[in-house]
């Protein structure tokens, strides 16, 4: 009966396929929109990720002050000293290395160029730390951190901006007043989670930051610290044994909240994604709005069918088709339709996405749930929207049908 | 003797109530033999169509009984009712009816796929049946390509395509041309004489009555003539 009805629904499609293309527009915009709104939305979570992976992903940052939470201000906090560092290495046996950062923003200039970038203060560990790589040139080492000598590595975009094409190892650029060798260049890392330019940073020896740079009340004072964990130990840990470390370093009672925060990338990278994830269900319920439009079509289009053919109706009726066998036709014509505008749509979602990651430079993650929920949607809005025409199909009078003009 | 189709028994039917009650039939009792040819006659009121919808089991009596082949059709619900059409009766209109945009011969297998018979004896019983109303080599035309008469050929067809005991005629020549309403009668004519379909036809011309074997003449919902009795006399 079921197969018999649809070789109806599909006689009854063919009939009439310019009609039948115009309502399933509906259904595969609307298909097409949800999938592809989703599949942007993971595109965007994957790049995010990955993002924070060229973090390293055993990173553990270490910051002074909290967070902002809601109704807590931001407070100052004291920042952290060099020995906070030598401390934790000491007292936390799962950290590998400690780098300490601290950085201000700056004009920086060499011969006519000029460019504003931030200047960072660090250790040569934060090479390995934030896992950077060496283009050319090379990384400042222990001695020369320690001597504080004037000595710069350069992110891509500065070197790009001061140097044009020539090769700035060996020259001499300003800063504030100070003149810096430059030693080595950054391979690039691109862009941040945040949307920041990564390569867009000038590296000294944290000693040279502390004297020349930063201004007088800071001297001492590192910014940040992050701490690389060996392998295969838990960053989780790590993040309980700093806390209390730091806790008791800078003497903050047990009734005290910590003036300072510890977290791993993991913690941004949860946080991050579950914000797109948020981003992206939006998008996909604002897209299924269209779908519910487009299924309002197809009600709307089978009532004017079930009208028009109001006399076939009758004959089938009079010729012998039973009550549910009409019901039966008119529900399979409309679910024929949704499911083939869902697979038109699923079809179009791939080409649409497809050009927008690409365009937008996202990596193109295929959802197949997505997809086939998609589907599975869009046919059961067939038999949704179509349940109410075909109900009044088969529920005609047959005699009335048959006189019907 | 030729067994009885069709017997009804004081059928009445009344549309509407209370004030505006309407009696369309007013306790009609006939029989029809398997093999007649029976044209149903009256003016516009009197009450032709109401029998013919139901004897087509399209309606229900209000009292009275109509047996099909021994069978109480006015105690068979709706489905019921459907499934009789379906393996008993054929219908044709005046107005053809068929499936526009779609071909003569999808439109005669139209009762055997209620029938759920598989494709090849589809198109073979089909073919058979469009053969025999003279509409061979006109297969694969739609509705829209063949004229009047044709098209009640293909109606026709797709009536006697299952064989029904009964094939039942509401004013087939209604729309169609004196020549045209010739050959279609004496295509009812040979069907019946010549396959021993029984026909009950409905119509208001004398001329289509006279190639019945038996007319009905219905007057306010009551018969008030039948032939059979005049031959019988």
């Amino acid at each position: 009966m079921l197969w018999n009805a649809l070789l109806l629904a599909l006689r009854e499609i063919r009939r009439n396929l310019m009609r039948a293309s115009l309502t399933v527009l509906g259904i595969i915009i609307g298909v097409a929109a949800v999938i592809t709104m989703v599949t942007l939305g993971n595109g965007a979570t994957a790049l995010i990720t990955a993002q924070v992976a060229s973090l390293g992903s055993n990173l553990v940052i270490v910051r002074p002050g909290q967070r902002m939470s809601p109704g807590q201000p931001a407070g100052w906090a004291p920042a952290f000293k060099e020995e906070d560092m030598q401390a934790i290495l000491e007292a936390v046996h799962a950290v590998r290395e400690v780098a300490g950062i601290a950085q201000r923003g700056s004009t920086v200039a060499w011969m006519t160029e000029s460019t504003f970038t931030p200047i960072v203060g660090s250790t040569p560990s934060y090479l390995e730390v934030g896992n950077w790589k060496i283009a050319e040139g090379r990384f400042f080492n222990d001695s020369e951190q320690r001597a504080g000598r004037a000595l710069c590595v350069l992110g891509d975009t500065v070197k790009k901006a001061l140097f044009s094409g020539s090769s700035p190892i060996g020259e001499k650029i300003r800063t504030r007043g100070v003149s810096c060798e430059v030693i080595g260049v950054l391979a690039p890392k691109g862009q941040s989670a945040m949307g920041q330019d990564q390569d867009d940073i000038v590296l000294m020896p944290l000693k040279a930051y502390q004297r020349r740079i930063a201004g007088r009340r800071s001297r001492q004072d590192v910014g940040t610290l992050l701490l690389s964990v060996r392998d295969g130990l838990s960053t989780e840990r790590v993040v309980r044994d700093v806390s209390a470390l730091m806790r008791e370093r800078r003497g903050i009672a047990p009734n005290e909240n910590d003036n300072f925060s510890v977290f791993d990338t993991r913690q941004i990278s949860d946080a991050l994604s579950s914000t797109t994830r948020v981003l992206t269900a939006l998008l996909g319920a604002v897209a299924a709005v269209s779908l519910l439009v487009g299924g309002i079509g197809i009600m709307n289009i089978m009532l004017v069918s079930v009208t028009e053919r109001t006399r076939e109706i009758g004959t089938r009726l009079a010729i012998g088709a039973l009550e549910r066998e009409v019901l039966l036709q008119f529900l399979v014509e409309a679910v024929a339709l949704s499911a083939f505008g869902g697979l038109v749509g699923i079809a179009l979602a791939l080409v649409a996405s497809f050009g927008l990651t690409s365009a937008m430079g996202l990596p193109f993650v295929l959802d197949f749930q997505i997809m086939l929920l998609a589907f599975a949607v869009s046919a059961g809005i067939g038999v949704l929207f179509g349940f109410v025409p075909a109900r009044r199909a088969a529920r005609l009078d047959p005699i009335e049908a048959l006189r019907h003009e | 003797m030729k067994e009885t189709l069709i017997s009804l028994r004081e059928v009445t039917k009344t549309y509407g109530s209370g004030q505006a009650a309407f009696q369309a039939l007013k306790g009609v009792s006939f029989d029809i033999a398997e093999g007649e040819f029976v044209a149903v006659m009256g003016p516009s009121g009197s009450g032709k169509s109401t029998v013919m919808n139901i004897l087509g089991c399209l309606d229900v009596p209000t009292s009275g009984e109509y047996l099909f082949l021994g069978e109480h059709v006015e105690l068979l619900n709706r489905d019921e009712r459907a499934l009789l059409r379906r393996h008993c009766l054929g219908f044709v209109f005046q107005g053809f009816n068929l499936l526009a945009r779609t071909t003569a011969l999808e439109n005669v297998e139209l009762p055997l796929l209620y029938r759920g018979l598989p494709l090849a004896e589809r198109h073979a019983q089909a073919k058979a049946a469009l053969a025999l109303v003279g509409l061979t080599g006109w297969e694969h035309h739609t509705p829209a390509e063949l004229s009047g008469g044709q098209q009640q050929r293909v109606a026709i067809a797709r009536a006697i395509v299952t064989r029904p005991a009964l094939l039942l005629a509401d004013e087939p020549t209604g729309n169609l041309d004196s020549e045209r309403s010739a050959e279609i009668m004496q295509l009812l004519t040979g069907l019946n004489q010549e396959h021993g379909i029984t026909v009950l036809m409905v119509t208001h011309e004398p001329d289509m009555a006279a190639y019945a074997s038996r007319t009905l003449r219905f007057v306010d919902g009551l018969i008030g003539h039948d032939t059979a009795y005049v031959g019988a006399d």
